[in-house]
Order: structure tokens, then sequence, then C-alpha cells
């Protein structure tokens, strides 16, 4: 079980690998990241990749708006952790 | 001998500088092999030999800018036999040789590729700078291995390909991770030099001016949109990720990109260059596809025989040409022939795109955004996903009549997503 915190480190970790140029800092944690990071769908699918690599948590593209800010993506993976721990 | 010489990567470049040589003189080189770095001032580009032979001498060194045409190398005929580096690796393997083997003189080919496995490894964990084979830099961006961090057992240390393997490996069992490796989804983000950034960007906006401003001083444009209904298509789309796993997914742009190289293989007026007063047709699809980098600037690599190709060899290629592109690494090949250029400006919202064509291509397509719009259809009125098409063409190319088939073409492909 990976904590929120070490999840939050994954997300920002995914992201600045496609985008190298932001500051981990800076991102706001309930601001769109596309908008806030000028990031596009193939970044955005890259991004899931890598989470993916490093959590084994498989998101299915349906629930892709549901990791649109930085709070609600480190939300989402902690319950999917939780669930399949529980199933 | 033949002269290897500094290739033209895009329309708009007239020099480039040689950043790094990956070879030396004796080295064998296969055609395709990547053999140097060259800067073009809008991006650094791993430039490709197109012959077989021996690197005879470097007539040009690291940091010379030189321009386009200029001889970088000369090449001698090949061996008899094909060479790769397997000497090199199979000495990588052996025990050290006792006595090291005479150095060859760099201007006399060797006689045999023997000669050239034999110095013996330098002390361990000793590496000269990031010297690796061709081989050896293609394997390790193909398993995701940075350089930086392999012990070279090669000939004065070089990193060879055997090398390479051995980090993947090493670095792909030491992952504690549940999750099944995939080593080539995701390479390391090498960043472009921080340093160089506003030159470099500086020089960019003036390379794209410069090419626009010819484009639109030479080019006779003409423009036609087109209104594309994408529920099928979409709905196709959702249906397959539905069974794939996270890094096989198709995005919707991948869907545009395929329908336009078909309609492209279709209408050959469309697909070529206008060069000394005639148009001459591509060889082949060699779709463009107009990548925006971060902190501004665009560049348009080709995606190869683009018509050919089915939507997951789309898939990987535009991924990995993005991920590339964005870090500052694409290839020489990918540059030079685009034979018609695709822009998707949808992400950003937009609805149309006034396309400015990339010369001496003939035709640029651009895309808006996918959105649910009002769609009329057999006297009802709904809401469905559309996108506009639009093409800027080259009249002296092409006519209305043409490119407005052109874009129906890419309709009709469009509602056929399964043959895509």
């Amino acid at each position: 079980m990976t904590s929120e915190p070490e999840l939050r480190e994954v997300v920002v970790r995914a992201l600045t690998e496609v985008a190298p140029d932001i500051d981990p800092d800076a991102i706001e944690p309930d601001t769109e990241l596309a908008e806030q990071l000028d990031i596009d769908s193939m970044d955005f699918l890259n991004v899931i990749v890598a989470i993916h690599e490093q959590t084994g948590i498989e998101i299915p593209e349906r629930d892709y708006p549901k990791l649109s800010t930085l709070s609600d993506a480190v939300a989402y993976l902690a319950r999917a952790q939780t669930q399949r721990a529980g199933a | 001998m033949s002269e290897f010489l500094m290739p033209s990567l895009g329309a708009d470049m007239e020099s480039g500088t040689l950043l790094e040589w990956y070879v030396k003189p004796g080295d064998a080189v296969k055609r395709g092999d990547i053999v140097a770095l060259v800067d073009t001032s809008k991006a650094e580009i791993e430039i490709e030999i197109f012959e077989d032979g021996v690197i005879d001498e470097l007539l040009v060194g690291e940091g010379e800018r030189v321009p386009v045409g200029t001889a970088l190398a000369t090449v001698s005929a090949p061996w008899a036999e094909p060479v790769a580096a397997t000497p090199a690796a199979v000495a990588a393997q052996q025990p050290p040789p006792v006595s090291a083997a005479k150095p060859t003189a760099a201007t006399v080919p060797p006689r045999a590729p023997v000669s050239r496995a034999a110095p013996p490894p330098p002390a361990t964990g000793e590496h000269h700078g990031r010297r690796a084979s061709p081989v050896a830099r293609r394997a390790a961006a193909q398993l995701g291995v940075e350089l930086a961090s392999v012990v070279g057992t090669g000939p004065e240390g070089a990193i060879t390909k055997a090398d390479v393997e051995r980090a993947a490996t090493a670095s792909a069992s030491s992952a504690a991770s549940t999750a099944k490796p995939s080593p080539a989804a995701v390479p390391p983000a090498a960043a472009p030099p921080a340093a160089a950034a506003p030159d470099r960007r500086a020089a960019m906006r003036e390379a794209i001016g410069a090419l626009m401003a010819r484009s639109k001083r030479e080019i006779p444009h003409y423009y036609l949109q087109l209104e594309i209904e994408l529920g099928r298509a979409l709905e196709w789309l959702r249906e397959a990720n539905l069974a794939r796993s996270v890094d096989e997914r198709l995005l919707p742009s991948v869907l545009l990109l395929s329908a336009v190289a078909r309609a492209a293989g279709e209408m050959p007026e469309m697909n070529g260059f206008w060069v000394n007063g005639a148009f001459q047709p591509g060889d082949g699809v060699q779709l463009g596809v107009a990548i925006s980098l971060r902190g501004g600037g665009l560049i348009a690599p080709a995606l190869h025989d683009a018509d050919r190709k089915c939507l997951d060899e789309i898939m990987h290629s535009v991924r990995d040409l993005v991920q590339r592109a964005r870090a500052g690494r694409l290839r020489g090949s990918e540059m030079a022939d685009p034979t018609i250029t695709v822009t998707n400006l949808g992400e950003r919202g937009v609805d149309l795109v006034h396309g400015v064509i990339y010369p001496p291509q003939v035709a640029l397509v651009g895309f808006g955004a996918v959105r649910e719009r009002p769609w009329a259809a057999d006297g009802m009125l709904g809401v469905r996903p559309t996108v506009t098409a639009s093409l800027a063409a080259d009249h002296r190319a092409s006519d209305g009549h043409a490119g407005g088939r052109f874009l129906t073409l890419i309709d009709r492909h469009l509602q056929k997503p399964e043959a895509l």
C-alpha cells in the first residue's frame, strides 16, 4: 500500500517526465493540470502509463476526467488502491 | 571512398553545428547507423549514415558550424563481411587480452574488423565520457537505459550493445515493482541543455519565421474546410480501448492521422513537393506531424510510410516522436522529407485551423477540436461529436476541386474506423 504523499510523488514525477521544465513545487493542487502545465492528450497518456508502471494501477479510459487535478489524481489513486486491496 | 555530407534537415535549414561524433576513424558503419548529433538551431538531431562502410577521416570537428552539403567525413568501402558490433561484444565477454593490439593509424582503414576488437578494457568502473557505438546508443534508446549509467567494456572503455543489454537486465530485475516492466514505453526524459534554451528559442523563431514568410510569399494558398462527424469513429475507438492495456490505448488523433495518410496515398497531387516550377510526387506518404514544443516553437518530423501502417504502429510512432521531439532528440531521417503535414490544434480548444504550408510541400491538413455539436442527419437534428478538417493547398499543384475530393476522402476513411 502506497501512502498518499508517495502517490503524490509518483504523479509529480510522471508529470515532470513529460514536462521537464515545470517546477514540481509550483503545481497548484486544485487547478486543471492540462491547462496549468500545458500538457496535451499524448502527454497525459504518458503520465497514465508512468503511473501504471510505478503503482500497477490500471486506470480505465472513462476515468481519465477524474484525474484532472493533482489533488483529484492522488485521491483517485488512493481509492483505486484500497479497492484493489479489498477485492 | 565517398563523402558523408551535412544533411538538409528540413527546408528551413541552411547550416548545422556538429555537436558530437558517435564514431571515430576506423569504425565500421552500416546504413541507418546514427553517427553524429547535429544542432540545426531548431533542435538537436541525430543523423544517420546512408551507406555501409568504414569511417576514414572526420573532416569537421565537434562544435563547428558548417553549411548544408559540407563534407563531414570520408567513408571508405565496406568490408566484404558485415561486421556490426559483434567483435566488440564478443571481446567484452572474454577475459581481457594480455597484450594490447597495435593501434590502427587513423588514415589507413583496417584490413580486418578483428584488428579493432583487441585493445584491453579499462580499469573497472572507468569509462571515457559517453563513448558508445551507434548500435549501443540505439539499444540504449530502445531499452530506456541511460548511457551515463553504463560501464563500458569495449575498446577504450566504449559502451557496447552487450553492456547496454546487461545494464537493462540489471535494472529490470532490481525493480521491485509488481508492474510488468515495459522499458521501451517511457525512456528517461532527457532535458535539453538549459543554458542553450533562450538562444535556441530565438533561433527557432527565426527559422520558423523565415520558412513561413517564404511559404506566404511563394505559395498561392487556397483553403477549404469540412465538418466531419466522428460518432462512429469515437465509438469504435472507445470499444477498442476497453480491451487494451494502458500503454496500448489509441488516441483519437491517431485516427485522424491515419485517415489523412490513406487519403494522401490515394491522391498523389496532395502528397509531394513543388520544386523548380513543377510538382514532384512524393515517394510514399511521409506524414509530417506538427508537434508543439514546450516553451514555444514547433517541429514537424515525419511518420514514414504512414499510409501503410496500422493504427497501433502509428500510435506507437507518434508517441515516440512526440516524446523525443519534446526532449530534443529526433533523427535526421525524420526531419528531412515529410510529403504532407498535419497540424492538430484541437487540444488548444480552437475550432478551425487556416494552415500555412511547409515549403516545398503542397498541402497541409488542420484539425480543430473534437466537440459535441448540433448535427442534422436524415431530417433530424441531433448532437454528435464532430471535428472541422481544413486543407491549405498550393494552387500551383492542385485546384479546389481536387482539394474538395481530398477532404471528402478523409471523411470517408473516418467513417470506416475498423479499416484504418
